[in-house]
């Protein structure tokens, strides 16, 4: 066990846990920010997707010793009263069926955007091909991509 | 107006009163309130008057409705209670939604599966609706002493006219909650043409709560002095535990306990849904989520061969079965010889309508074609999981069920409980897909947190949920069509099988347009464990009955559509056979729309295009994809729908299934696939498990609803079988090559020599 102090959606915050626990349960257990979910623990779902300095990353993939001295976002943190423009064209575009996907999904579309505004399709099929969503809601939040970066 | 179904059930309309000291209300806060949202347009209500089982009304007119159903995604927590919002007459921005927990003297039917959400609830939860709203009336009409019959609702007002009387429904609904409920058969449901909401798209009621990540899913459950909990489960179907060692993790950082739980009693009769493929496994406790996996990978446990055993099912029908479950390592490549002994083996006859045999005969040309797919593995995005607080007699347990109905007997049964004092609460799911319709996990959580006797939640990996087992059988079909010199179709021959079920619906179309027709089911016994998966056996045999059609009106020199509708207009003129159970008429029409829609015979340059049709779970949908190829691979471009589930309730949540149905159809043709080498799943999570992703999703889907005032039918399944064929038939057009065995994707690795 260890003590590590985190820079989580703009807070500072202390755990005490094993070096190698991954950022997706430090969150989820430790601190009780579940909207970052698991899915599959190796980075390849895309569930757990977080923001490490702005960046998309796979949250079961970070180990906590490595996210000390770093800001991280996770989904509660992105906006707050849950407007930002990502946020709002999800809602627009009613895209979520079942929904355990969509947190990460919108953490790539946000980091997506907030580096290239307006992306092209193809842009979007390469920074979400990591996100899988098993009820198939994709051209759904390829719409609601587009609409965000309209209207950011 | 239309008088409501007479057989109906009364529970629905109880009183709270007449249930409370029942002491079932472990957890059920049935008026506590729910948390206001910023769109909320009305503030929280002081106080709650319950009106029956799905309505209470605030005094300042907010109204709560419950959805019944447990929801897996397929929206009905949104269009469930838009049946009981239409008919209490109230304004859809007044109305917050609770998910009910399971509660059987509460609620009929609390099931999610087979598409029959909307199609049971159309007439229960109009009803309960307008009972509820003549019990406003009534209230009124004893406040304001004028007969009840002279006042009318609006969208949450009252009005009588003559006395110029006007109320809100909040301010009677203190009063409703006292008064006697009418007689459901005296209350009359509205005409089609009053609808105001059902047919208007209502936005998902959890849209906000999904988009900012609030705790909604069991996963996300967490309580004070709450365990985690890991399993282990033997490696391959076939195997059991032998021994493990408990030293190995016990002395691990957060390791509380390792045991072994056993899911059933000695004897116990199993339910049809009970299914599981490890009856003993391997449960490790600690303090995270992350300890009690990283103790997983650290056990020692020994495994054995599994001698043949058996047990009593019961809960499917009236009959009790005797399962047979069989020894042995299996691995796909026997499977796969054991199923192309079928071709030339016979089967059992399912239907024969005319003399197949002897037009077989006569016929001067005989097509035949094997199709075949492998198993598939559900993988809801939401690994298994469940919470579960077991105590002296009491458990209390939050999971993800489709049917928690199906396990509750089971769950008590294992714990040793009376069935009342295990109550179940409905967590949203991360998908289903069919998988969750099998809760054993819900045993398995309750069985660790009475051993610790403290509150646990149990995580599956994906490994674990992967290679547990209950997936879509393996199937194989074999089409036969004798023409005659002129080529007309003398005859048509279906035998088809799988392990361990035939896919085949042996009355559905083509049967009934077919004068000589002979259908054949078989299957072989095995020990993987399989179970409801989106549509099932539809899920096959609707990809090899429309590939074989299109293969045969090329053959004939006929339109794919024209000869479909061909033997549809034969179906519907002069139908051979009985029992026909699909509406020939119904079943073209969704035809000639996706012909319309798709503008069939102007195909775009660059794009090839199939078609495919299907009936199941009562609707009736044709799809047309188009595809080009990029780079020597195939690209889905388009995809157009066309269905005919009756109303369609929330109209663009309907598209949204839709959508999702056939971007799962395309993916598990192309790339869906579960194997075995001794007993051993080969796939364990998705770097292996091909899932479609966003760069494989076809660039535009449309999905159109026949216009028609027929009783909803279903929807989550029907456009998810068509798929298969339609994208098929497409690739065809593409590559010259036709494909019979899934997944495709394989197959078109290399495509140089297919012609493009
Ligand atoms: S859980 Fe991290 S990528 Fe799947
Ligand atoms: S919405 Fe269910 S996995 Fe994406």
């Amino acid at each position: 066990m260890a003590q590590y102090n985190l820079t989580i959606n703009g807070k500072s915050l202390n755990v005490d846990v094993d070096p190698s626990t991954p950022m997706l349960w430090v969150l989820r257990d430790h601190l009780d920010l579940v909207g970052t979910k698991f899915g599959c623990g190796i980075a390849q779902c895309g569930a757990c997707t977080i923001h490490l300095n702005g960046n998309a990353v796979r949250s079961c993939q970070l180990p906590v010793s490595a996210a000390e001295n770093t800001e991280i976002t996770t989904i509660e943190g992105i906006s707050e009263n849950g407007d930002h423009p990502v946020q709002k064209a999800w809602l627009e575009h009613d895209v979520p069926q079942c929904g355990y996907c969509q947190a990460g999904q919108i953490m790539s579309a946000t980091a997506l955007l907030k580096s290239n505004p307006s992306p092209s399709d193809e842009d979007i099929d390469n920074a979400m091909n990591g996100n899988i969503c098993r009820c198939g809601t994709y051209t759904r939040i390829k719409a609601a991509i587009k609409t965000a970066a309209k209207s950011a | 107006m239309t008088l409501i179904d007479k057989k109906l059930n009364r529970r629905s309309f109880l009183k709270v009163s007449t249930l409370a000291g029942g002491g079932m209300m472990l957890s059920f806060s049935w008026l506590a309130g729910c948390k206001p949202t910023p769109e909320q347009v009305l503030t929280m209500p002081k106080e709650w008057f319950e009106i029956n089982s799905y309505i209470k009304i605030g005094e300042n007119g907010a109204v709560t409705l419950f959805n019944p159903n447990p929801e897996f995604g397929s929206n009905v927590k949104t269009s469930l209670p838009m049946l009981l919002a239409e008919e209490l007459d109230v304004d859809w921005k007044n109305v917050f939604v609770e998910q009910a927990d399971f509660y059987p003297k509460r609620f009929e039917r609390q099931f999610t599966g087979g598409s029959q959400g909307i199609r049971s609830g159309w007439v229960p939860l109009r009803t309960a609706g307008a009972t509820a709203r003549q019990l406003l009336v009534n209230a009124a009409a004893q406040t304001w002493n004028v007969p009840a019959t002279e006042i009318t609702t609006n969208t949450g007002y009252l009005e009588h006219k003559g006395s110029g009387n006007r109320a809100g429904y909040g301010e009677v609904a203190s009063l409703a909650g006292t008064l006697e409920a009418p007689d459901p058969e005296t209350v009359k449901l509205k005409d089609i043409s009053e609808f105001k909401i059902i047919g208007n798209s209502k936005k998902n009621v959890d849209g906000s709560k999904i988009v900012t990540g609030k705790p909604m899913y069991a996963m996300d459950h967490k309580v004070e002095g709450m365990k985690y909990a890991a399993i282990v489960h033997p490696p391959a179907f076939g195997m059991k535990i032998k021994s493990f060692d408990e030293a190995s993790v016990t002395s691990l950082p957060g390791i509380q306990d390792v045991f072994s739980i056993k899911l059933f009693k000695e004897g116990f009769e199993r339910h049809a849904f009970d299914t599981t493929t490890f009856p003993e496994i391997i449960a490790i406790v600690g303090n995270s989520t992350w300890e009690v996996m990283q103790a997983k990978k650290a056990l020692k446990a020994d495994w054995e061969i599994a001698p043949e055993s058996n047990f009593k099912m019961s809960g499917w029908g009236p009959d009790v079965s005797e399962v047979k479950v069989p020894s042995g390592l299996e691995n796909s490549s026997t499977h796969s010889e054991k199923m192309a002994e079928y071709i030339t083996k016979p089967g059992n006859i399912l239907r024969k309508d005319g003399d197949p045999e002897g037009a077989f005969k006569k016929a001067s040309r005989v097509i035949e074609r094997t199709y075949t797919a492998p198993f598939l593995a559900h993988n809801p995005m939401e690994p298994i999981n469940c919470f579960a607080d077991v105590k002296g007699d009491k458990a209390i347990i939050y999971g993800p069920s489709q049917i928690p109905d199906f396990i509750h007997g089971t769950v008590a049964n294992s714990l040793g409980l009376e069935k009342e004092n295990v109550q179940i609460n409905l967590a949203r799911m991360g998908g289903g897909f069919g998988r969750r319709a099998y809760s054993h996990h819900l045993t398995e959580a309750a069985l660790i947190s009475q051993r610790i006797q403290a509150p646990v939640k149990m995580v599956y990996t994906r490994e674990d949920d992967m290679t547990a087992g209950v997936y879509r059988p393996t199937y194989s079909a074999t089409y036969r069509a004798a023409l005659d010199e002129n080529n007309n179709l003398l005859a048509l021959h279906v035998k088809a099988g799988g392990i361990p079920e035939s896919p085949i619906h042996a009355n559905r179309f083509p049967a009934g347009a077919i004068d000589n027709y002979l259908a054949e089911g078989w299957q072989i016994e095995s020990n993987i464990t399989i179970g409801a998966f989106r549509a099932p056996r539809s899920n096959f045999i609707a990809g090899a009955e429309q590939s074989f059609l299109d293969e045969l009106a090329e053959e004939m020199g006929k339109d794919p559509i024209e000869f479909r509708l061909e033997l549809l207009k034969r179906a519907e003129t002069n139908p051979v056979g009985k029992d026909n159970d699909y509406d020939p008429k119904r079943y073209a029409g969704v035809l000639e729309l996706v012909r319309d829609k798709s503008n069939w015979s102007n195909v775009p340059n660059g794009i090839s295009r199939g078609v495919s049709a299907y009936f199941c779970h009562n609707s009736y949908v044709a799809e047309v994809v188009d595809v080009s190829i990029k780079d020597n691979q195939p690209v889905v471009e388009n995809v157009y729908a066309a269905v005919d589930c009756g109303i369609v309730v929330n109209p663009d949540a309907a598209a949204n299934m839709g959508e999702g149905a056939i971007i799962d159809g395309i993916g598990n043709a192309f790339y869906g696939e579960m194997a075995f080498e001794n007993g051993a799943p080969t796939k364990r999570n998705f770097d292996t498990y091909r899932m479609i992703r966003h760069s494989e999703a076809p660039k535009k889907i449309e999905v159109h609803f026949v216009d028609n005032k027929e009783d909803p039918t279903g929807l989550g399944e029907p456009l998810f079988p068509p798929v298969f064929a339609a994208l098929g038939n497409s690739l065809y057009k593409a590559t010259g090559k036709r494909l019979y065995d899934q997944p495709f994707q394989p197959q078109l690795i290399d495509m140089k020599n297919l012609r493009m």
